[in-house]
C-alpha cells in the first residue's frame, strides 16, 4: 500500500514536471538551451519640428499594428510633457501626442521591437466592396479608358492587368498620349493613389500598404509604399515602380491604406526619420513577450517576471535540489560518511564562486589552520559555545589574513576565500577535532575527504550550465527530482561501501 | 560487485539502508526515542519495573552544580561519568580509583578535579550529545566486570549487545574493548566482536577490524568458546526492555557484574550492523521470520527461548 502510494506519487509529480516544461517547449516555445538566440529589429520613428508660438501642439503618428509575418514584442513611446493616447480602430493605429504650449525644437520618439515570427496567423481578409468607376475630369476619360483597354489586351487576369498599367505608366519613354494623365498624377504627389484611383475605373479594388525594408543601421525619411489588388480571393501586392507581384521578404507593414495620416498641427520645420537597427536577444525574453502577446499568463509567473538580481540568486537556489541529489546518492547508495548532511552542498556552493581548485586550496587552508589553533584553545579548556564562537572568530580573522596575502602575491582567486559560509568552516574544524578526538585521525580525514568529494561531485553537478539553464526556464522539472529523491527514499539495497563493510560474507560463501 | 551483492543478498545481510526503511522507521515509534537517548529516563524507567541497572550516583543538570560533583562521589572509591545523551560510548569517563587527591582514570591518567569538572561541563554544554544541545551528567556505578572477561579485555568494560525484534532476542555479540579502541567498546573504533550462540551462550567467532580473529589482539587470549553465565536470565532481561520502551528494533547493552549479575546498561534505538560480522551471519532470515509471527508471546522469557529457538532453527 505504502509502495503503491509512493509510486503513484512519484508518477504524479514526473507527469506533472515534464508535462509542464513540454508545455513551454512546445507551446510557448522556450528553447531547451540557453545559447539559443533570434535575431530582433528596432525600428524607430523620430518626430522633430519646432514648435509655433502661442499655438497647441497635435501630433498624429499611424502605428504598425500586427504587420504580417512579425509580432512586436515591445514597443515604447519618449515624449516629455506630452499627453499621449492610442487609438486603434479596424482601419489602423495610431498615436496622438498633444500639448497646449510649447516652445523651439521638439523630439518625439516611438519605437517598436520586432520579431520575424514565420507563425502569425494572416487575419481573414474580408472581400472588399468593388469600387464604382470615379469620375475623372473628362480630359482624362479618353486617356485612361485608352490606358484600360490595352492593358485588358495584354493581360490574363486582375494581378497581370495591374502589371499593365503600372508598366506604361513608369516606362522610361512613356507613349505620348499619356503625358496629360502623367502630369495630373505628378501634381498629385502620390503615385500609388492615383493609381488606385485608374484601377478604379476597371473596378479593381485596391489598397496601399505603407511599410519599411527592415536592413540593419538604415534610415529612411519616409515609408515605401507598395500597391495591393484583390483579385477575387486575396490581396496581391505589386511594386508601384515597375508592377513586380510581392512584398520584399524583409518589408515591415507600417500602415494599410491611408485613413490614418501623419499630421501635425501647431509646428513648423517638421521632420519625421524612421531608423532600422538588428540586436539579438535570447530566445526566452522573446517566447516571454509572445506568450504575453498570446493571452497565456504562464510566464508572466515565471522566474523571469522577477527583477534581475532576484533572479540570478534563483538561477543559484535552484540548483541547490541537484546537490542534495547528489548528497542522498552519495550517502544512500555509495555510504559515503560526511561531517553534516548538507555541508557539502553549502561547500560545493562556495566552490562555485571560488572555482574548484582555489576552492579546495583554500578550504584545506582554513580547516587546517584552524584545527591547529583549535587545539591550541583546547588547553584552555572552554565551554563549548564560547570555543565554538572564539574558533568562528579565528576562522575570520584566518580568511581576511589569507585574503590579504593572495592579494599582495597577486593571485586574486585567493580573495574569494570570503565566500566560504564560514559557520560551516567553524563547524567543520570543531566536528573534525572531535572526531580526531574520538575516533583518531583517519577517521577524521575519512570523513573529511568524504565530506570534500561530494561537495566536488556536488559542485560538478551544480555547475553544469545547462542543467542551470533549464532548472531556471523550466522549474518544474524539479519535481521530478523531487519523484526520484522520494524514490530513494524507500531503497533498501546495500549501499556500495557495504559491499566492501560485509566483504567477509562474500569470501567465505562459494557460490 | 554484483556478484558481491548477490552473495550479500543470499546471506541475509541487512544493510543500511534496509535497516532504515524496513526496521527503525517502521518499528520504532519517534516519539519514544527519548526513552533510549536520555539515559537518564531509561534507567529510572528500568529501575521502576526492576529491571537491573548499575546504580545511580547522582546528576549533574546545570554548570553551577558542577562543583558538587566531589560532594557526589565522596562515598565512592571508582565511579563512572556519562552524558545522558552521548552515542557511540562518547564522553564516557571512567575513574577507577584515587591517588593523592587524584582521579585515575582506566587509561591510567590521573585527573584534577578541574581536569574532571572541564570534562562534565563539556558534557553540559551539549559536547557528545547528538545535535550538541545541552546535556545532563550522569554519575553511577563502575561496573565490575565479571572475571569470565578478564582475559579478553583491554581496559574498558566488555559489554553484550543484543538486539531484539518485537521483544524476541534475534542476535548477540560480545564487544570487547581493545587498546586501539581506547577502552570503548565499539567496534568501529577497534574493539573486537564476538558472536553468541544464542543457544548455548557460548561464544562463538570473533571479528577485529573486519578480519576473523582467534585471540584479543592485546592480551593473546583466545577469545572462543567462552561460556556466559546467567545465559538465559540475560536474554530474559533483553527481553524485557521491550516491555520497557516499546521499541520494536531495538539494541540492549547488558555488563555483567562480578557481583551483580547482567545489569543493563543503555538501550539503542539504531542498533548497528556489525553484529553480523561478529556473529558470522546476516539478520534478514531471522527479522523476516518475526516478522510474520502474528502473536508474540507476552512473557520476557518465553520470547527468550522463542528466540534461541528461532536461531538454532535457523542455523547454517
Amino acid at each position: 500500500m505504502r509502495q503503491l502510494h509512493l509510486l503513484l506519487l512519484t508518477l504524479m509529480l514526473c507527469a506533472t514536471g515534464l508535462g509542464l516544461a513540454y508545455y513551454k517547449v512546445t507551446v510557448i516555445g522556450l528553447p531547451l538551451t540557453a545559447s539559443e538566440q533570434a535575431e530582433v529589429w528596432n525600428i524607430e520613428a523620430r518626430i522633430s519640428f519646432r514648435a509655433k508660438p502661442d499655438s497647441a501642439i497635435k501630433v498624429t503618428l499611424p502605428l504598425p499594428s500586427d504587420p504580417p509575418g512579425y509580432s512586436i514584442l515591445d514597443e515604447d513611446f519618449v515624449s516629455a510633457n506630452y499627453g499621449l493616447a492610442i487609438e486603434q480602430d479596424d482601419f489602423g493605429r495610431v498615436a496622438l501626442w498633444a500639448k497646449r504650449r510649447a516652445q523651439g525644437k521638439q523630439l518625439l520618439f516611438y519605437r517598436a521591437v520586432l520579431f520575424k515570427d514565420e507563425e502569425t496567423i494572416p487575419k481573414p481578409v474580408m472581400p472588399p466592396v468593388y469600387p464604382k468607376v470615379p469620375e475623372y475630369p473628362e480630359s482624362l476619360v479618353p486617356v485612361i479608358q485608352g490606358l484600360l483597354d490595352k492593358a485588358r489586351q495584354q493581360s490574363a487576369d486582375t494581378v497581370s492587368f495591374s502589371q499593365r498599367v503600372i508598366e506604361q505608366l513608369n516606362a522610361t519613354t512613356p507613349a505620348p498620349e499619356l503625358k496629360l494623365l502623367l502630369e495630373h498624377i505628378n501634381r498629385s504627389h502620390n503615385l500609388a493613389k492615383s493609381l488606385g484611383w485608374i484601377l478604379a475605373g476597371a473596378r479593381i479594388p485596391s489598397q496601399i500598404i505603407r511599410g519599411l525594408r527592415l536592413q540593419d543601421s538604415k534610415e529612411y525619411t519616409e515609408l515605401e509604399y507598395f500597391l495591393q489588388v484583390y483579385d477575387g480571393q486575396q490581396w496581391r501586392s505589386l511594386n508601384i515602380k515597375d508592377g513586380r507581384e510581392g512584398l520584399p521578404s524583409n518589408f515591415v507593414v507600417w500602415q494599410v491604406n491611408e485613413n490614418k495620416q501623419f499630421t501635425i498641427e501647431g509646428a513648423s520645420e517638421f521632420s519625421i526619420q524612421y531608423s532600422v537597427a538588428r540586436t539579438l536577444r535570447e530566445i526566452v525574453n522573446i517566447a516571454g513577450s509572445r506568450s504575453a502577446e498570446k493571452g497565456s499568463h504562464l510566464m508572466e509567473f515565471s522566474l523571469y517576471s522577477l527583477p534581475v538580481h532576484i533572479q540570478n540568486v534563483y538561477k543559484v537556489l535552484l540548483m541547490i535540489p541537484l546537490g542534495a541529489f547528489v548528497v542522498v546518492l552519495m550517502r544512500n547508495l555509495v555510504g559515503i560518511k560526511t561531517f553534516g548532511t548538507f555541508m557539502p552542498v553549502l561547500i560545493a556552493l562556495a566552490f562555485r564562486e571560488t572555482e574548484l581548485l582555489w576552492g579546495l586550496i583554500l578550504f584545506s587552508l582554513i580547516v587546517g589552520l584552524g584545527l591547529l589553533l583549535r587545539a591550541y584553545v583546547e588547553q584552555l579548556k572552554l565551554l563549548l559555545v564560547p570555543r565554538l564562537a572564539s574558533v568562528l572568530t579565528m576562522v575570520v580573522l584566518l580568511m581576511a589574513g589569507v585574503s590579504v596575502i593572495m592579494h599582495k602575491l597577486g593571485l586574486e582567486m585567493g580573495l574569494s576565500v570570503a565566500l566560504f559560509p564560514m559557520v560551516i568552516m567553524t563547524m567543520t574544524i570543531e566536528r573534525m577535532s572531535l572526531t580526531w578526538e574520538e575516533a583518531g585521525p583517519i577517521e577524521a580525514f575519512k570523513q573529511v575527504t568524504g565530506s570534500l568529494l561530494v561537495a566536488v561531485i556536488g559542485y560538478l553537478a551544480m555547475n553544469i550550465d545547462e542543467l542551470q539553464y533549464m532548472f531556471f526556464v523550466f522549474p518544474e522539472l524539479l519535481l521530478v527530482v523531487l519523484a526520484i529523491i522520494l524514490l530513494l527514499g524507500r531503497y533498501s539495497g546495500y549501499r556500495l561501501t557495504e559491499l566492501w563493510r560485509f566483504r567477509a560474507f562474500a569470501r567465505n560463501r562459494p557460490s | 560487485m554484483f556478484g558481491t551483492w548477490s552473495k550479500l543478498r543470499r546471506a541475509g545481510i541487512v544493510g543500511m539502508n534496509q535497516r532504515n526503511a524496513d526496521y527503525v522507521l517502521r518499528y520504532n515509534k519517534r516519539s519514544l526515542y527519548p526513552l533510549v537517548d536520555d539515559k537518564l529516563r531509561t534507567k529510572y524507567l528500568a529501575t521502576e519495573s526492576g529491571i537491573a541497572v548499575p546504580e545511580l550516583y547522582g546528576v549533574i543538570e546545570i554548570e553551577h552544580d558542577v562543583a558538587n560533583l566531589s560532594d557526589i562521589v565522596k562515598d565512592h572509591n571508582d565511579f563512572v561519568i556519562k552524558p545522558a545523551h552521548g552515542s557511540g560510548g562518547n564522553g564516557i569517563c571512567v575513574i577507577t580509583g584515587r591517588l593523592n587527591g587524584r582521579y585515575r582514570q582506566n587509561s591510567g591518567d590521573l585527573l584534577t578535579d578541574e581536569a574532571i569538572e572541564y570534562h562534565v561541563s563539556n558534557i553540559l554544554s551539549g559536547l557528545y550529545s547528538l545535535g550538541g544541545q545541552p546535556d545532563q551528567a550522569l554519575i553511577e556505578y563502575r561496573v565490575k566486570f565479571d572475571p569470565l572477561f578478564e582475559a579478553v579485555s583491554y581496559r574498558g568494560v566488555p559489554d553484550i549487545r543484543t538486539i531484539v525484534f518485537r521483544g524476541i532476542p534475534v542476535a548477540s555479540m560480545v564487544r570487547l574493548p581493545t587498546r586501539m579502541s581506547d577502552g570503548k567498546a565499539n567496534l568501529h573504533q577497534g574493539a573486537v566482536g564476538t558472536g553468541i550462540d544464542l543457544a548455548t551462550g557460548r561464544t562463538t567467532h570473533a571479528v577485529w577490524q573486519n578480519y576473523p580473529i582467534e585471540q584479543h589482539p592485546d592480551t593473546g587470549a583466545t577469545i572462543s568458546g567462552l561460556e556466559i553465565p546467567h545465559w538465559h536470565k540475560l536474554l530474559t532481561l533483553a527481553a524485557q526492555c521491550y516491555d520497557l520502551v516499546g521499541l520494536g528494533y531495538l539494541g540492549v547493552d547488558v555488563v555483567l557484574d562480578r557481583e551483580l549479575g547482567p545489569l543493563v546498561l543503555e538501550l539503542n534505538a539504531r542498533p548497528g550492523l556489525s553484529i553480523q560480522i561478529a556473529n558470522g551471519r546476516g539478520l534478514r532470515e531471522l527479522l523476516e521470520k518475526i516478522e510474520q509471527l502474528e502473536e508474540i508471546p507476552t512473557l520476557a522469557s518465553d520470547r527468550a527461548a522463542l528466540g534461541q529457538e528461532f536461531f538454532m532453527a535457523t542455523q547454517i
